[in-house]
């Protein structure tokens, strides 16, 4: 098992550092980018407080999805909640002693994983048989959906029908976390953790290049984030303000 | 014009998704603008050589100038809410015009040359090189978006197809494809003044003409001033509004309001127009030169307040941008909104009671609204959210008993645009203008059945040339469309000037 602890361990590490490098440059690149002219979707509200509400209200609420189509809607929040409860309930692998919140959320966390599988097959669904949506998607839309139900099956099936042994992946994680170099401790070895790792593996290596952009674009969107003030304030970009100065 | 052959869509009783008729509406988009237009807003003559590389070039200086193209054309998931939001797609079932396979448009191109993954494997991301083919796609289909928004009210992230179909047409100009009907139009604000080219005497003219119509009408001197310095406010108005019915109804209701109220005002024949087609063509530079007319015409004459008048991109260029663009607007009276639309005005003056109105006067009449898209989804009025919605009702219903508002989910935020906005309100477009129309024919027969409506009053030029023309493909009158101030204009109280 020597290879694939260390193989897995590299990986990691490689994983996590395209993962934020990616997404850090990302955002950097948003919020340097300029927004030369206000072009929130009216009506908008009138404060910075107001803003935060709405571009909360889209990330919690998904409230424009919802007044659009209760389908995706549906698929589209089982999917990410669920997702954040089986995120949460992971971090029991990641910490000793595992904190307070998470113990609590174990519970939720274990069948959130079943209502993830559920809205990816929804989601997949819809993206197969609605044909507008067919006539949008690129192998990547499927193969993105594919991917998400790989780690969502293959890790369910660990919970439901065969353990790994997870003291044992819990000691691997933490030998990782603390840096001990070629001293990890083993990765237990069934192909169904293997198969779940790599998968997550490749998902966060993927994340920074493709449409999971939308996780930092949508805080950045100026349809959503840009406060209703244009008549009382001027929002001049650099770039523009140039061309005050030389007077064209 | 030879009328071009198509078919009117039939209005559904239930409107439901459209099944996709692909490149339906494939073409060649409309007339390209003349070399001499291109040149005199800053663009080469025609298609350059080097197209490919310039195009390259130009979306990656836009990609650095704004941060809502390179965002959007990142974050979109193909979720496919957007799909069945569009008017042109509704009436033209062609699924380009599904907002997101128009973006995709741009995006294929942006993948391929601006992403690892594009450029690793175009395939499985959908990443296209930029060829002739996709070229003319860009050119044909972003002339099929009136740039109205109302996809970007449904998008999870606010995706806005407007900010890409104008960033597409600012890469075609910059290749030498620009389009004829709105280049030759900034071309004709730069030359003499407005939109429709009419220079000071002709205006002249007209202006007085409509004093003695309303003279003969109610027996009563309203003035319309013409470059008059030292009035109170400078009015800016589409030009439309000197022209043609149903607009010159409303010009004739603003200046019974501003006679009525007391408030000395001007037209301005240098700022002879509202309408900023700068921005349809995506162009920072153009909109901005258009702008500063403006600021130039409130600085000569000697003005306090600038008020604009009925139109609707005119409005989404003058609440969100104008201060931006040529501000600060600090030698105005700060007291007043700057700018102000007429209908916050209007309504100010009726809720202060300084204006008079008798609703009897338009008893023939059962209107309804409907909400030009760029004042409902880009600007606002009366500093509150959603004032846009509000105040241009309070105004019909201080002129009149009957109003019925159309089904809810078009209007408001929600509203169809008239499928003529955005550069398209051409004669060469006029297949996609009344395909494009269909959903709010539906929502007006829909009220004509239900509450007898007979009229529907609107706040832009483009809206009422754009009904008056298509209202007859489906069995209405052209007349049915009229101006908000058309209404107070038959319902408003004159005196005599005391002076």
């Amino acid at each position: 098992m020597e290879f694939w602890t260390a193989f897995y361990a590299i990986s990691f590490y490689l994983a996590i550092l395209i993962f934020i490098g990616g997404l850090a440059y990302k955002i950097y690149q948003y919020a340097k980018t300029p927004a030369p002219l206000v072009i929130p979707t009216m009506p908008a509200p009138r404060t910075s407080s107001g803003v935060v509400i709405r571009v909360l209200s889209e990330v919690i609420l998904f409230r424009s999805l919802f007044r659009s189509n209760l389908w995706i809607w549906l698929f589209g929040i089982m999917f990410h909640v669920a997702l954040l409860l089986v995120l949460l309930r992971h971090l029991r692998y990641f910490t000793e002693p595992v904190w307070g919140l998470i113990v609590l959320v174990q519970p939720f966390g274990k069948y959130g994983g079943l209502i993830m599988i559920l809205a990816l097959f929804g989601l997949l669904a819809r993206r197969m048989f609605v044909e507008r949506i067919r006539y949008i998607s690129n192998p990547s839309d499927y193969l993105m959906l594919v991917l998400l139900l790989v780690i969502g099956i293959s890790g369910a099936s660990m919970t439901f029908v065969t353990h790994t042994d997870i003291v044992q992946l819990k000691a691997f994680m933490l030998s990782v976390i603390y840096f001990d170099f070629f001293n990890w401790q083993s990765i237990p070895s069934d192909k169904m953790l293997l198969v779940h790792l790599a998968a997550v593996i490749l998902l966060m290596i993927i994340f920074p290049f493709s449409k999971l952009l939308h996780a930092p674009g949508v805080f950045f969107s100026p349809t959503r984030n840009q406060v209703d003030n244009s008549r009382e304030k001027r929002h001049v970009a650099p770039w523009a303000l140039e061309l005050e100065k030389t007077g064209n | 014009m030879a009328k071009a052959k198509f078919e009117t869509p039939a209005l559904r009783p239930y409107p439901v998704i459209p099944i996709l008729k692909p490149d339906a509406m494939k073409g060649d988009g409309p007339f390209l603008a003349k070399p001499a237009m291109q040149e005199s807003l800053g663009y080469p003559g025609e298609l350059v050589d080097n197209w490919k590389e310039v195009a390259i070039a130009k979306m990656g200086d836009l990609l650095k100038k704004y941060r809502s193209l390179r965002v959007y054309l990142d974050s979109c998931v193909k979720c496919g809410a957007c799909t069945d939001k569009c008017h042109y797609l509704i009436g033209t079932q062609d699924p380009k015009n599904m907002p997101v396979a128009r973006q995709d448009l741009l995006r294929q191109v942006y993948r391929r040359y601006f992403t690892l993954a594009g450029k690793l494997f175009p395939k499985l991301v959908g990443a296209k090189d930029l060829t002739k083919e996709v070229l003319d796609d860009w050119y044909n289909y972003y002339h099929q978006c009136s740039q109205c928004r109302r996809c970007s009210v449904f998008c999870p992230y606010g995706i806005d197809t407007a900010e890409i179909s104008m960033a597409a047409r600012e890469i075609l100009d910059s290749v030498g494809k620009g389009q004829k009907y709105c280049n030759e139009i900034i071309e004709k604000v730069y030359k003499i003044g407005n939109n429709l080219g009419l220079p000071e005497p002709a205006l002249k003219n007209t202006l007085e003409g409509l004093e003695e119509d309303i003279k003969d009408d109610t027996d009563i001197d309203v003035r319309l001033p013409l470059d008059e310095e030292g009035a109170e406010v400078l009015l800016v108005t589409p030009s439309a509004d000197f022209f043609a019915e149903p607009h010159i109804d409303g010009l004739i209701g603003y200046a019974k309001v501003f006679h009525q109220a007391g408030i000395s005002w001007t037209l301005s024949s240098y700022a002879s127009e509202a309408a900023n087609f700068g921005m349809f063509i995506g162009s920072y530079e153009n909109m901005r030169r258009v702008s500063l007319r403006i600021r130039e015409a409130a600085i000569k004459l000697k003005v306090k307040r600038i008020i604009f008048g009925e139109c609707g991109h005119a409005w989404r260029v003058a609440y969100s941008f104008l201060n931006t663009l040529a501000g600060p607007f600090d030698f105005l009276d700060q007291r007043y909104p700057i700018p102000q639309h007429i209908c916050e005005f209007t309504n100010d003056l009726i809720k202060k009671g300084k204006i008079k109105l008798d609703k009897s006067a338009n008893d023939h009449r059962r209107v309804t609204f409907h909400d030009s898209c760029n004042v409902a989804r880009g600007a606002g009025m009366g500093n509150i959210p959603g004032g846009q919605f509000i105040i241009p009702r309070e105004v019909i219903k201080a002129c009149c008993n009957h109003f019925y508002d159309m089904p809810a989910d078009t209007i408001h935020d929600k509203t169809y645009c008239c499928a003529g906005g955005g550069g398209l309100l051409t004669d060469d477009l006029m297949e996609v203008r009344v395909k494009g129309a269909l959903p709010r024919m539906e929502a007006l027969k829909h009220v004509v059945d239900n509450n007898g409506v007979t009229h529907m009053a609107a706040i832009c030029a483009i809206c009422k040339t754009q009904f008056s023309k298509v209202l007859p493909y489906y069995g209405f009158e052209m007349d049915q469309i009229i101006s908000v101030h058309q209404l107070v204009s038959e319902a408003i109280i004159l005196t005599p000037n005391e002076s």
